[in-house]
């Protein structure tokens, strides 16, 4: 292993790194959104956007992210849409993690007890505020495990935005393998690159899962009263 | 003393399955101030009839009157008869993600828009009132089965609701925790609170009532006086029903 070349490219990843980590953030946020959407627009039934979302959530998932971004910016253009490396990246990313993010948030509402919407409609709620004030509260908690686990998914997905030329860390990767056939280096510093990214991500999941584990509100102890 | 009625069903057909009518053909009416204790074996329609009065169930066939006014699960205005006609249910229902104080307050702010300081002080005094002041800032999982109900009471009735209905809010509790539910309800009963009851209790039915109903197999059988339903029951359904009650034949 040839430590001065790592030395000498750390900068590089750290350009690399910021890339994508930006390229993450933006599409993860999206897909968030998207998934928020999407999963409100299921539970309230309504209808043809209903039909909207059943039908992307399941091309979403049903295709390759690589095959997706293909289609940004190499099929885009010709329709006359040129996309920067960028936009497409992010674009795909959000496609592609909205229909996950949309079937955590949609597991989360299923399983916020019938009782619960009962009672606030019993007080006189109307269904918007049922929704709001009390389904989606208890929805997000629950679906909190399964957005952690989307989320650093969604990370380690940015890493076929190379072929789109997005210089993120796996571009620099291959690239330094391209010039030098520094192979063992680039990769390692590739596998540790991602890991500072993802470990930190992965330990606040941990915890925030911890505290919200059997969606026990207000207590960190798995103990319940009668 | 010409009392006011105040909720009036007429011929309510209700099914599940479109073979097997849950509630057949039931007529009822409820007076301004009064108490009525529906009892009956499970499965005969008690806790479905209250649930359609709340119209939480949609209804086959008939009629629904709150005050005159024909109240229907489509309509707009839903929401706004809700809030006069408070529901508490048989399994815990106060929302996990609030603590005490929040579910209280939650409906007052949200559906009624009152003030905070005025809701929050009438909170206090509901919940002094029911024991659990010092419960104010706890979570529901951190209560007794008993202590929730009693708070899904005091939720209720922030909303100043007409009526009141209870569908078998202790059946689900520990036995040393009914009665500190019931005596709430007692309370409520005796300030002139109008109620439809859903029990198995059948001694609290009998202190509580104005009315008895009995119903099985989705019909009112018999409608009397606590007095004389518990101990000169009319029909020989009610007193097999009453006889389960009683274990010295065993």
């Amino acid at each position: 292993m040839d430590f001065e070349f790592i030395q000498s490219y750390i900068p590089l990843y750290v350009e690399a790194a910021k890339m994508t980590m930006k390229i993450s953030l933006f599409g993860i946020a999206l897909a968030t959104l998207i998934g928020l959407l999407c999963s409100l627009i299921k539970t309230l039934k309504i209808p043809i956007l209903k039909s909207i979302v059943i039908i992307y959530i399941e091309l979403s998932r049903n295709t390759p992210l690589l095959i997706q971004l293909f289609f940004l910016y190499f099929g885009l253009p010709k329709i006359g849409i040129v996309l920067s490396s960028e936009s497409c990246a992010i674009i795909g990313l959000a496609f592609q993690g909205g229909s996950y993010m949309a079937e955590a948030f949609r597991t989360g509402i299923d399983n916020v007890a019938p009782i619960q919407s009962e009672s606030g409609l019993s007080l006189g709620f109307t269904k918007k505020q049922v929704f709001l004030h009390i389904v989606l509260p208890q929805a997000i908690a629950t679906s909190i495990p399964v957005f952690c686990a989307n989320i650093i998914f969604l990370i380690k997905e940015t890493s076929v935005f190379s072929a789109v030329a997005l210089a993120d860390l796996m571009f620099v990767a291959k690239d330094l393998i391209g010039i030098y056939y520094k192979t063992d280096e680039a990769l390692f510093m590739l596998v540790i690159a991602y890991l500072i990214i993802l470990l930190p991500i992965s330990l606040i999941c941990t915890w925030i899962e911890r505290r919200v584990r059997y969606a026990g509100f207000g207590n960190t102890s798995p103990v319940s009263g009668n | 003393m010409k009392q006011e009625q105040i909720l009036k069903v007429e011929q309510l057909v209700k099914s599940y399955d479109k073979n097997k009518p849950v509630l057949k053909d039931i007529s009822f009416c409820l007076k301004k101030g009064e108490v009525v204790v529906i009892v009956g074996p499970s499965g005969c329609g008690k806790s479905t009839f209250l649930r359609c009065i709340n119209m939480l169930e949609p209804i086959d066939s008939g009629t629904i009157y709150f005050k005159d006014q024909v109240i229907r699960r489509e309509e707009k205005n839903v929401h706004e008869i809700r809030q006069k006609i408070g529901m508490v249910f048989q399994s815990y229902d106060l929302f996990p993600h609030k603590n005490i104080i929040g579910n209280i307050l939650l409906a007052p702010l949200k559906v009624q828009k009152r003030t905070k300081k005025e809701v929050e002080f009438e909170a206090e005094v509901l919940l002094d009132r029911v024991g659990l002041l010092d419960k104010k800032e706890a979570y529901p999982r951190q209560l007794s089965g008993g202590q929730k109900q009693r708070v899904a009471i005091v939720r209720s009735l922030m909303m100043h609701p007409e009526i009141l209905l209870l569908d078998e809010i202790t059946a689900a509790l520990d036995p040393e925790m009914v009665r500190e539910v019931l005596q709430v309800v007692l309370e409520l009963a005796k300030e002139g609170n109008t109620m439809v009851i859903v029990t198995h209790e059948m001694e609290f039915a009998k202190a509580v009532a104005d009315r008895v109903l009995f119903m099985d197999e989705g019909v009112i059988v018999e409608e009397s006086t606590p007095q004389e339903f518990f101990h000169s029951p009319k029909t020989e359904r009610a007193k097999q029903f009453l006889n389960t009650f009683h274990y010295e034949a065993i």
